[in-house]
């Protein structure tokens, strides 16, 4: 009994052990040799090809800041573990330490920087509205009556009320479970438009049948930064991550490696996204900073 | 980590606390919506059980008809087709497949499909305790009813059936309380019932954990309490010394 109570204590102290080493995530790679990124198993930044493997815009860029990171450390040998994340997990995965760093579609607001940090903005993704070519829908004010698909679990849920409250318009909203089903529901009919994060948008467009049939139509909605996000109070490994960012757009990489996920044709299908550099990207970019939504919001 | 149970009290589109918690003219606090989600969970779930316990009861009893083989394969056809088929499949077949085929059903609302889906699902469960209760009883029982000069349906009404549902109270109630957690599978046909509520609510204001116990704990009280009128049927229903007779032989 007295080995038991012993053996407990220890594993407890361990346990504590590794709560306190998880404020400084540079000191735990350094003497781990592994680092854990969290990746998006579905979405216009981060998606998965099967058998473990991660690939997309925000991924590969993750991957490059834990390079640089290695660079940094002098190790010989980074081992990276890959843990795909889900909009409801994401966050208490970070900050019970079971990942590290998370590289994949997470919006940085307000409410979440009260529980974790992000890097510096990477990605300036705007709320649009997509519709079937003939439609003849042009803007949210043509929407007034009609139904509207959105995905659960989306802050876009959140941009649709507020419009629809603001511009005094009326329409059914309808929900997916997840993207593929809620642009679905716009190209089985039940839906008119589909109001999701652009990139989403023209990812599932690029995917379609017949891409010619459907159009991204309208006025930006919302404008979120998109960013990497990592453990609160932990400056040295901010710091780290937002130097690699810096100096992959300095140098042109960042760039290089926006035009090969959403220019070029990309697996698993090779077809091509087709969505530019947007303006607010790249004004992202020339001032690389860490504001929440809520400081957009204010333009 | 902190709590911060004020979340349920912020309104829905500034996410500023509300006094009182409840939201004034036309604004909805997290709790407004809440317990609306609660109540389209409870009405998807109580008609879907109303259902179930109709077409499940018919389904069971004409699985046990004597001499009537074309309407026993019939009703296995029914249980089979119903049971085999995973529950988000049969949803999505109601909502995505049937009416790209029938387009009349375009215009049925996802609520309508997802209480036919979660009825039909659970009346081929419910079909087979009713035959196993019936089943259960000794032949006998059958016997006596035609001795009584009783029809196929006077001996059913009379003799066999009020026995079987009295034995298969137990498990009719973990149908009625697994009803409630399975109409959780409404939020994929766009129904805005308390999973719904969850997802979208925890990434609106970045508080899952207190918004998932707050949706757990309406799941529990809406379980138990079918969980207890059940037991109040069970007792208030039960013959005394029968299930000991019953099963004595």
């Amino acid at each position: 009994m007295k080995k038991q109570v012993l053996a407990f204590s220890i594993a407890i102290l361990a346990a504590s052990g590794a709560f306190a080493q998880a404020n400084n995530t540079l000191a735990k790679i350094k003497a781990s040799g592994s680092v854990t990124l969290g990746v998006r198993e579905s979405s216009g930044l981060g998606y998965t090809l099967g058998n473990g493997k991660y690939v997309g815009f925000h991924t590969e860029m993750g991957e490059r800041v834990l390079a640089d990171i290695q660079k940094q450390l002098g190790l010989a040998k980074l081992d990276i573990k890959y843990q795909p994340v889900t909009s409801q997990n994401r966050i208490p995965l970070v900050t019970n330490g079971t990942v590290d760093l998370e590289c994949g579609s997470t919006t940085n607001n307000a409410a979440r920087q009260k529980d974790v940090a992000f890097a510096v903005t990477t990605y300036v993704e705007e709320v649009r509205i997509a519709v079937k070519a003939n439609s003849g829908i042009q803007s949210i004010k043509d929407l007034n009556g009609k139904s509207v698909a959105t995905t659960t679990g989306t802050t876009s849920v959140q941009t649709l009320r507020k419009h629809e409250r603001a511009g005094g318009i009326d329409f059914k909203e309808v929900y997916g479970k997840d993207h593929a089903d809620s642009f679905l529901l716009l190209e089985t009919g039940r839906a008119d438009a589909f109001v999701m994060d652009g990139s989403i948008l023209a990812g599932n467009i690029s995917k379609s049948k017949n891409p010619a049939d459907f159009k991204i139509v309208g006025e930006v909605l919302s404008v979120e930064p998109i960013a990497c996000m990592l453990r609160k109070d932990d400056p040295a490994f901010k710091k780290a991550v937002d130097d690699s960012i810096k100096r992959q757009i300095a140098d042109g990489s960042l760039a290089k490696l926006y035009d090969r996920w959403f220019m070029q044709p990309i697996p698993p299908t090779n077809t091509k996204v087709g969505l530019p550099l947007s303006e607010a990207t790249k004004a992202a970019w020339a001032n690389p900073n860490d504001k929440p939504m809520e400081d957009y919001a204010k333009k | 980590m902190s709590w911060d149970w004020q979340v349920f009290c912020e309104d829905t589109m500034e996410r500023v606390a509300v006094q009182g918690c409840f939201g004034k003219g036309g604004d909805i606090t997290y709790l407004d919506w809440m317990l609306s989600a609660w109540g389209w969970t409870v009405s998807v779930s109580l008609l879907s059980l109303l259902l179930a316990l109709l077409l499940g009861a018919l389904i069971g009893t004409l699985r046990t008809l004597p001499d009537r083989p074309l309407v026993v394969k019939l009703g296995t056809a029914w249980v089979e087709l119903f049971r085999n088929i995973p529950l988000l499949v049969q949803i999505f077949l109601w909502y995505h497949v049937v009416p790209s085929m029938f387009p009349a059903m375009k215009a049925v609302p996802g609520f309508v499909l997802v209480v036919l889906a979660l009825g039909f699902f659970t009346s081929a469960r419910i079909a087979e305790q009713v035959r196993s209760g019936i089943e259960t009883l000794p032949r006998g029982q059958r016997y006596a009813g035609m001795a009584m000069g009783f029809t196929t349906f006077q001996t059913y009404r009379y003799v066999l059936l009020p026995m079987a549902f009295r034995i298969i109270v137990p498990p009719l109630t973990s149908e009625a309380m697994n009803i409630f957690k399975n109409s959780s599978v409404a939020f994929a046909v766009s129904v805005a019932e308390l999973t719904m509520f969850a997802m979208q609510a925890q990434e609106e204001t970045s508080r899952g954990i207190e918004v998932y116990l707050g949706v757990t704990t309406l799941y529990i009280i809406s379980a138990f309490a079918i969980n207890r009128i059940m037991a109040f049927i069970e007792k208030r229903a039960r013959v005394p010394g029968f299930i000991v007779a019953g099963g004595g032989h």
